[in-house]
């Protein structure tokens, strides 16, 4: 759906005309169907990649293609939606106005545009304001507004810049329902953001870009399973005298609190010991949690790396 | 289609914005002005209500087309609100062109709506219908048309402040370019007499427009001198707006 190779963008700024690199030749590719998450931190060159995709900046070396077609043929954007990072729209319209431009945008039939634009109000809960200005709108509201006008052609591939940024909980519960919902209707996700945890629960690969550069590319699984379980955390009571002190010099750290001991370990091995001593010694074991790395463990990795 | 829809969308920005009817009050208060006005001074009453009147016409229009000219791509690109256009399929000539034809269709209202205000004083205050300033309106319409087109030209490269100006420096030397060619013939220099040529031939000559005196007077205007007024003007109209379109096409949009 999208494949991009050495994509590359130079900024000339200020008056000495800096050169600001904000991409070193990306190449990656996001597979029809999935959802796919674009992370890295702020700067990293997210925005200016999906820009280059949706032909809002021309990038100065490398190559992309939508759907197989290079980004000089436009014809493809009727396939595709687009959300742009902190949108701003036209304060002056109304939801339902602003939505009816969109689908004129892509030639739309009048009923067809009506339709449509009810139905995407309602699922992205604004049917309520649907005669209300825009400049009366609170972010969250702007945020939702940008998903729906996103949608309004029924895309094949759908690009989001930080569809989550601004939304409470609740509202960033639903975009990931929304996200879910078209990936099962054979909808290909393309989106940036920083929001972790998010990413692991709804993406099927991750993209890792850091400063212009893709670090790691693959499934959530992929780039975390080649990390061992970072440290085990376990629970126990009715444990005391010289068996205690004995867990406690295994444990890296532990905690009592009256009968209940936690302790955490740093490696397996220690942990299952330490488990048959509180089996031995009459205890009980009431929690035992392995913490695996997480995303964010190597995010914040590579973000640290210097290259 | 495309290009309607984003006209519309134009047409409705600059009417739900204050500042043009701000600049449309003080358009109709200096019709008001100029009919007092006339009351005070001697002379032929009709000749100074036309005559306040249409420079008024023109004026204001003058100040609509640059202000809300430069802003119309500027404020897209300020705003960022041009990400969901061209995001979409539409191609930037079509967006520019809408946004052009919007203003236009605004403008078109306020002479309108102006003219009709203006023959309306004069009825009442003299009893004449003068439908020969009429065409003076037309002509007014087409410079303001031109006008137009030149302040989207230069906000597709320059900064607003910017825009504004050179704009505003047209819509002088518009008006000078007769004399620049007087000075041209005269000025011995050979450098200063091309790029006063330079000048007259390539910008554009808005006295052509400016029938203002002469329909006042009831001089007779020949209707090939209309017809070539205006067609002068649209196409001077079209190649401006190549022009931006060329310059539009290969801008980044921060
Ligand atoms: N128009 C521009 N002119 C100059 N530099 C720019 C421009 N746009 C982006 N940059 C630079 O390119 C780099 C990447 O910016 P980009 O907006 O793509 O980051 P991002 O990954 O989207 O960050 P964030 O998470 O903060 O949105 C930054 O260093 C930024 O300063
Ligand atoms: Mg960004």
């Amino acid at each position: 759906m999208i494949r991009t190779e050495g994509l590359k963008m130079e900024f000339r700024v200020g008056f000495l005309r800096k050169r600001v690199v904000a991409l070193k030749g990306l190449t990656m590719e996001v597979k029809k169907g999935e959802v796919f998450g674009f992370l890295g931190p702020n700067g990293a060159g997210k925005t200016t990649t999906l820009k280059i995709l949706m032909g809002l900046a021309h990038p100065t070396g490398g190559a992309a293609w939508l759907m197989g077609r290079p980004l000089s043929d436009s014809s493809v954007k009727r396939k595709i939606g687009f959300l742009p990072e902190q949108p701003y729209f036209y304060d002056y319209l109304t939801a339902a106005e602003f939505m009816d431009l969109s689908g004129r945008l892509f030639g739309m039939r009048n009923k067809e545009r009506a339709a449509r634009a009810g139905e995407l109000l309602d699922m992205v809960g604004l049917s309520h304001a649907k005669n209300l200005q825009l400049r009366k709108f609170s972010k969250g509201m702007q945020q939702r507004i940008g998903i729906a006008q996103a949608l309004i052609n029924d895309p094949e591939l759908v690009v989001l810049d930080e569809p989550m940024s601004g939304l409470d909980p609740v509202g960033r519960k639903q975009v990931r329902d929304i996200i879910l919902g078209l990936k099962d209707n054979g909808k290909t996700i393309f989106f940036s953001t920083h929001i972790l945890p998010d990413v692991e629960v709804i993406c099927d690969r991750v993209g890792i870009l850091v400063r212009g550069e893709l670090r790691a590319m693959g499934t959530v699984g992929e780039l975390i399973s080649g990390t061992r379980v970072k440290s085990v955390e376990m629970t126990f009571k009715d444990v005391s005298g010289e068996n205690l002190s004995r867990l406690e010099n295994m444990a890296s750290g532990t905690v009592t609190r009256g009968s209940e001991t936690t302790a955490t370990f740093n490696d397996p091995e220690a942990a299952g010991k330490a488990k048959r001593l509180v089996f031995d010694s009459g205890g009980e074991i009431i929690s035992l949690i392995p913490h695996k790395s997480s995303l964010e463990d190597l995010f914040m990795e590579e973000v640290g790396k210097k290259k | 289609m495309k290009v309607y829809a984003i006209a519309i969308n134009t047409f409705k920005e600059v009417i739900r914005d204050k500042i043009f009817y701000s600049l449309v009050f003080f358009a109709l208060l200096l019709l008001g002005a100029s009919v007092l006005l006339s009351t005070l001074t001697l002379g032929e009453r009709s000749k100074i209500i036309e005559d306040l009147s249409l420079s008024g016409i023109e004026i204001f229009g003058v100040i609509i087309s640059i202000f809300v000219g430069i802003g119309l791509v500027n404020k897209e690109l300020e705003k960022k609100t041009i990400y969901i256009i061209i995001s979409k399929p539409i191609k930037r000539w079509q967006f520019l062109l809408g946004k052009y034809l919007g203003l236009s269709l605004v403008l078109l209202s306020y002479v309108a709506v102006m003219t009709a205000c203006y023959m309306f004083f004069l009825y009442m205050y003299t009893n004449k219908l003068p439908w020969q300033t009429l065409m003076a309106v037309l002509l007014i319409y087409v410079e303001l048309l031109v006008v137009t087109a030149s302040a989207v030209l230069f906000s597709t490269f320059s900064t607003p402040t910017l825009s504004a100006s050179y704009a505003l420096a047209l819509y002088v030397i518009g008006h000078m370019t007769g004399d620049l060619r007087g000075l041209a013939a005269k000025t011995g220099q050979a450098g200063a007499r091309a790029v006063l040529n330079f000048i007259y031939y390539f910008l554009p000559n808005l006295e052509d427009f400016n029938i203002k005196a002469r329909t006042v007077h009831a001089m007779p205007i020949p209707l090939d001198y209309l017809l070539m007024s205006i067609s002068y003007g649209l196409m001077y109209v079209m190649a401006i707006l190549s022009l931006s379109v060329l310059i539009f096409q290969r801008r980044n949009f921060k």
